[in-house]
């Protein structure tokens, strides 16, 4: 990645999934990092369900909020259809990370559209770099559907171009300011991400 | 400050009313939002009202008197507009307001600029005794950047309201000797567009394009065509035509790019400079670069990247390969829904089985009552209108509907923000109208913020909550056709719609229960389907809740030869707040409670 002056992270899925939250902390860290940021929502109707992506954009100097497509390098899809749908803004060398756990949207459960069968496969048929595993099962094994978030935050930690070690810092550091409860599980929800990446 | 919701402007005050020293409020509506920053600026403090780009529609009226008064404190009016429409009911350009009310209209092109020219249009207000227009899009609003602030400084005149009857008492006789002075006053603003920093160049190397542009385009061109110089207009009405003319003698093509109408293009091509602008490029949405590349490639000879040009297509190449659409086009939509326990759902599933009836929308998430599963609106134009479009209905109703029952919808917020006037024109010329006015104690769509019916200020303080049967009956109505229901009992809010829509009345049901984004919500253990009893009638996927799911599809046959498609669901139990609206649509009772239920 390092070839290119802008880092562009691109975050998918569903109003309420905390696509908005990851984003937020993507961008707070890079900032941190002394980097210029940009970031910026395309979501209209963001709390109901419908599909939400965050642009997150950091370098020398960010110009245009939102990554042209086919300029994405990560894509963090919360959401396997979502994650299809988004996956041709990727930047040939671009990696996508890919939670697999399923929403299907009221029209399909109407029975007015069908949800595809394998949407990994078919991104994989397109030769799509990428990680797949189930972020809300291992949310769910370590009791919180919530942590799916850090989960994900986790698994692409090593494709930044800074240390993981400073992402997962600053995630904690959120926790500790509002809940410090929560600091021990959120670190362990970032460190199942990444092995997850790892091996997937 | 005052604002009234609305995206993408809801934020501004927000965030600004986190300042303790600063007076913050939510208004009722956006005119009444700028008459109290009207007020407040004559008292000597310096007012900002923001809103949405339809806000200002409803402002107006208070805006083109406003200009001929001028300011006492300096008077802001921070309006966005939904560039790209991700969440308004159009796309318009409030650009137009500058022309109109003849006040400067500034446009910032990202975060830094939206804080220094904030700050910048209450000195300009001040020193030109002129309200100012900052406007905005959703991609300045709703983009988080790095901003340098500056110190803060306490602003106010000192001398406090000063009275002057002959200015502010806007008669004809008074307001005739006022005109005269706006026109001064926009005069001086054009000189000053003229030498203004704000309207700046940013040199280029490539000069065989050159841009004029505003607000967020701004970064696009830079993104696009680093090379290019651009004239940048901070401050884009008045029009510095000479800066412009001069700017186009020095490029090969000057090129407009602004969004979304074509408004200094036109100003320019009337001081007779050639430009460019929606020849080439799109009239609705949003400037990016890869909106600007395919439009400006071609005049510098590049071609567009995904047309084969034509010799390509014709001789060398015989068979002219089609590249497969990309992976994810062809996917189903994701349209927003109504959120899982809803207060709205119930009366949707309710208005969805009643027949021979039309059905009056308005602004909310009630809207999305026009989609699946309900298909239960007719028309939605703009706040507070399902009044007066029932009323017409009703009016105007030839016998083709003579028996069509007309029920309108409104929220909360909608009714009191415009709906309101329209009730009172229905109970004054008898309308025959069932209205539902849907009390969720919130504005709903913009995030939850408070209103009067919530009885919370911005602050989260205690003020009157506002009794709507009270209300709608001193508007007019009678006391025995206003119903309260609870809408998660489908019982009583049939018995209720089905009596009223037979009487020949004005009748208000209104409900009762809040939105569940409100902080008091309290969830309920949740609800699960016994597998076992679950026939598949699909009755309860006609609530539209989103914690239903489908599980496996059948088709059967019946005894009497025909077909049907049957649809077993479970429930999400993570997801389910136990409303329990959906367990009365279910005849075989196969939803039951989950037993033990632990919410984390
Ligand atoms: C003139 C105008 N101002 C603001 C908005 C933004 N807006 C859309 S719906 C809405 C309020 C909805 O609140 P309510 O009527 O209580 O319905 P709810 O969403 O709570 O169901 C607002 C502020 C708008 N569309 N038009
Ligand atoms: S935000 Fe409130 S009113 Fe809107 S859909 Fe959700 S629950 Fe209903
Ligand atoms: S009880 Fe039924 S309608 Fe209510 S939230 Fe649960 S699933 Fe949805
Ligand atoms: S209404 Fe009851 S029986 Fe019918 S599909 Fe729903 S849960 Fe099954």
């Amino acid at each position: 990645m390092s070839e290119h002056k802008i880092t562009n992270i691109l975050v998918a899925g569903i109003g309420g999934q905390g696509v908005m939250t990851a984003a937020e902390i993507l961008a707070q860290t890079a900032l941190a990092q002394g980097y210029d940021v940009k970031k910026t929502e395309v979501a209209g109707m963001a709390q109901r369900g419908g599909v939400v992506t965050s642009h997150v954009r950091f370098g020398d100097k960010v110009l245009s909020p939102a990554i042209p497509p086919g300029e994405v390098d990560i894509l963090v899809g919360f959401e396997p259809a979502e994650s299809l749908r988004w996956c041709s803004h990727l930047r040939p060398d671009g990696v996508a990370m890919v939670s697999t756990t399923r929403q299907e949207p009221p029209v399909v459960s109407l029975g007015l559209f069908d949800y595809p069968e394998d949407p990994v496969g078919q991104m994989r048929a397109a030769d799509i770099h990428m990680h797949a595993f189930d972020a809300g099962a291992i949310a769910a094994g370590l009791g919180n559907f919530r942590l799916v978030n850090t989960v994900m935050l986790g698994a692409i930690s090593e494709y930044l171009p800074f240390a993981p070690e400073i992402l997962k810092n600053v995630i904690l550091e959120r926790f500790r300011k509002h809940k410090p409860k929560l600091v021990e599980i959120n670190e362990a929800a970032f460190e199942a991400g990444r092995a997850a990446q790892a091996t997937a | 400050m005052a604002a009234y919701p609305g995206t993408p402007a809801t934020e501004i005050l927000e965030y600004a009313s986190r300042l303790p020293e600063m007076y913050s409020e939510w208004s009722v509506n956006e005119k009444v939002s700028l008459e109290v920053c009207i007020g407040a600026s004559l008292a000597g403090s310096r007012a900002l009202c923001a809103m949405k780009h339809v806000g200002l529609n409803v402002a107006s009226d208070a805006l083109l008197t406003q200009t001929l008064i001028g300011v006492g404190g300096g008077l802001v009016i921070a309006v966005a507009d939904d560039v790209g429409l991700s969440s308004s009911q159009n796309e318009q350009d409030s650009r137009f307001w500058g022309r109109f009310a003849h006040v400067p209209v500034l446009e910032p092109s990202d975060a830094q600029e939206a804080y220094n020219l904030t700050r910048f249009a209450f000195d300009l207000s001040e020193q030109f005794n002129t309200p100012v227009i900052l406007r905005m899009t959703t991609r300045i609003c709703h983009v988080k950047g790095v901003v340098t602030t500056s110190e803060r400084r306490p602003h106010n005149s000192g001398v406090g309201f000063q009275k002057d009857p002959a200015r502010l008492v806007m008669i004809p006789t008074n307001a005739k000797h006022r005109i005269p002075l706006m026109y001064q006053r926009e005069e001086r603003l054009q000189q000053y567009s003229e030498e203004s920093e704000l309207n700046f160049i940013k040199e280029g190397s490539d000069s065989r394009i050159g841009f004029v542009t505003s607000g967020p385009v701004y970064m696009h061109i830079q993104e696009a065509y680093p090379e290019a110089p651009i004239l940048k207009l901070g401050m884009s009405y008045p029009v510095p035509l000479e800066k412009i003319r001069a700017f186009a003698a020095e490029v090969g093509q000057l090129v407009v790019a602004e969004e979304v109408e074509p408004i200094l293009e036109l100003e320019i091509k009337a001081a007779g400079v050639r430009v460019l602008g929606k020849e080439i490029l799109p009239r609705i949405g949003e400037l990016a670069p890869q909106v600007l590349r395919p439009a400006i490639g071609p005049l510098i000879g590049e071609a567009p990247a995904d047309k084969p040009t034509p010799t390509q297509s014709r001789a060398n190449v015989p068979e002219v390969k089609v590249p497969p659409p990309p992976p994810g086009s062809s996917l189903f939509p994701r349209p927003p829904t109504m959120c899982v326990a809803c207060p709205h759902l119930g009366i949707y599933y309710c208005l969805s089985k009643i027949r021979n009836k039309s059905i009056s929308g308005d602004i909310g998430c009630y809207t999305l009552g026009a989609g699946h599963p309900w298909n239960a609106l007719d028309t939605t134009i703009c706040m507070g209108a399902s009044m007066g479009v029932a009323l017409g209905l009703d009016k105007g109703r030839t016998d083709v509907d003579k028996e069509q029952k007309i029920i309108a919808v409104i929220g909360d917020s909608t009714f009191m923000h415009m709906g309101m006037q329209g009730l009172l024109d229905i109970t004054y010329n008898r309308g025959n109208v069932t209205i539902l006015l849907l009390d969720n104690r919130a504005v709903g769509m913009t995030g939850g913020q408070d209103n009067p019916g919530s009885g919370r200020d911005i602050h989260g303080e205690v003020s009157p909550r506002v009794n709507f049967a009270k209300l709608c009956e001193a508007l007019g109505v009678k006391p025995e056709r206003i119903h309260e229901v609870n809408p998660y009992e489908l019982p009583t809010m049939f018995k209720a719609l089905r009596e009223e829509v037979k009487i020949e009345d004005t009748s208000v049901i209104i409900t009762n229960q809040p939105c569940v984004l409100v902080d008091f919500y309290a969830a309920k253990p949740p609800l699960r389907v016994e597998d076992e009893k679950c026939t598949g009638c699909k009755n309860c996927l006609d609530v539209g809740c989103p914690a239903i799911y489908v599980t496996r599809r059948e088709t059967v046959v019946k005894p009497n030869g025909k077909e049907k498609e049957l649809a077993f669901v479970r429930i999400e139990s993570s997801a389910c707040t136990g409303c329990n609206l959906c367990p009365s649509t279910c005849g075989p009772d196969a939803i039951v409670p989950v037993e033990n239920f632990v919410r984390r």
